[in-house]
C-alpha cells in the first residue's frame, strides 16, 4: 500500500467504526432492545474489516517513484571491509 | 499502515474502545428511565415465636408479598433481583436488617406478582430482643444491567409489630 493509500484506510476505518457505534447506539435505543445494538456493531466491524484489511488496487493509486536501475547502478552501495582498523568507503 | 497485521491491530483496538463507549452510553441512558415500582406486605400470620436454646430469638411468619416492579427494566437490563428485609433497632444495634425473602426477576412481564410465602430465610435475632417489638419490612431491589452501572433502592413499609410473648 502507498502512502496515500495508507492514509485513506486510516480515515475510511476510523469512520466506519465511528458510524456503526452511533447508528448502533440510535437504532437499539428507539426499540429498546440491546441485541440490535450489538448486532449492528457487530456489522459494522466486519464491513471495516472487509474494506480496510485486505490491499485493495484503489489503496496504490499514488504509487512510490523508484530510482530506474540504470540510473541505481551509477551510484553504488559502499562496500564496507572490516581488515585492520581502517575501514574504505567508496565515494557516492 | 502498511501490513496486514498492523492494519488488523489498529482495527481491532479501536473497534474494542469504540464499543466500550457505546456500552457506557448505553449504561447513562438508564438514568433517563421513569421509574415508579409499588408493593405492599401483610403478614397473614406468626407462624411461631421462640427462643432457640442459644437463647436468640427467632420468628416464622407467613407474609403476603405484592409488588409492581415493571418499571424499573429499561433496555439495558437484564435481571431485577428483589428481597424483603425485616428493619428494627435494639439497644445493642442501631439497626438489625434480616433478609427473609429475595427472588430474581428476569424479565418484565414478571415483575408484577404477588406470593403468599413463609420467609425463605430464618428470622433470628442477636439476643432476645423480639417480644412486642415494632419493625419495618422493606422491599430492596437492584436494577442489575446487561452493560454499566447497577442501580438499587428500596420501599419502607412500616408499622408491623411482633406479638409480647413466645407462642
Amino acid at each position: 500500500m502507498d502512502w496515500q493509500g495508507q492514509k485513506l484506510v486510516e480515515q475510511v476505518m476510523q469512520i466506519l467504526l465511528v458510524i456503526s457505534g452511533v447508528a448502533a447506539v440510535a437504532v437499539s435505543y428507539a426499540t429498546e432492545s440491546f441485541r440490535t445494538m450489538m448486532l449492528i456493531y457487530a456489522g459494522g466491524v466486519v464491513l471495516a474489516t472487509l474494506i480496510t484489511l485486505p490491499n485493495w488496487p484503489f489503496y496504490n493509486n499514488h504509487p512510490l517513484k523508484w530510482l530506474d536501475p540504470s540510473e541505481a547502478e551509477k551510484h553504488p552501495k559502499p562496500q564496507v571491509v572490516a581488515v585492520g582498523s581502517k575501514k574504505k568507503f567508496s565515494k557516492k | 499502515m502498511h501490513s496486514f497485521g498492523y492494519r488488523a491491530n489498529a482495527l481491532l483496538t479501536f473497534a474494542v474502545t469504540i464499543l466500550a463507549f457505546i456500552c457506557a452510553i448505553a449504561s447513562f441512558s438508564d438514568n433517563f428511565s421513569n421509574q415508579a415500582p409499588s408493593a405492599q406486605i401483610q403478614i397473614l400470620n406468626i407462624n411461631w415465636f421462640q427462643k432457640q436454646p442459644h437463647g436468640n430469638d427467632e420468628v416464622s411468619l407467613t407474609m403476603n408479598i405484592t409488588a409492581d416492579l415493571q418499571s424499573l427494566f429499561t433496555w439495558n437490563t437484564k435481571q431485577v433481583f428483589a428481597f424483603v428485609a425485616a428493619e428494627y433497632e435494639t439497644s445493642k444495634n442501631t439497626l438489625n436488617q434480616v433478609s427473609l425473602w429475595d427472588a430474581i426477576i428476569p424479565e418484565k412481564e414478571e415483575a408484577n406478582f404477588w406470593i403468599q410465602i413463609s420467609n425463605k430465610y430464618r428470622f433470628i435475632d442477636q439476643g432476645h430482643n423480639l417480644r412486642g417489638k415494632d419493625f419495618n419490612l422493606t422491599l430492596h431491589w437492584h436494577v442489575m444491567p446487561k452493560t454499566g452501572k447497577m442501580f438499587a433502592d428500596k420501599i419502607v413499609m412500616s408499622g408491623y409489630r411482633l406479638p409480647n410473648a413466645y407462642r
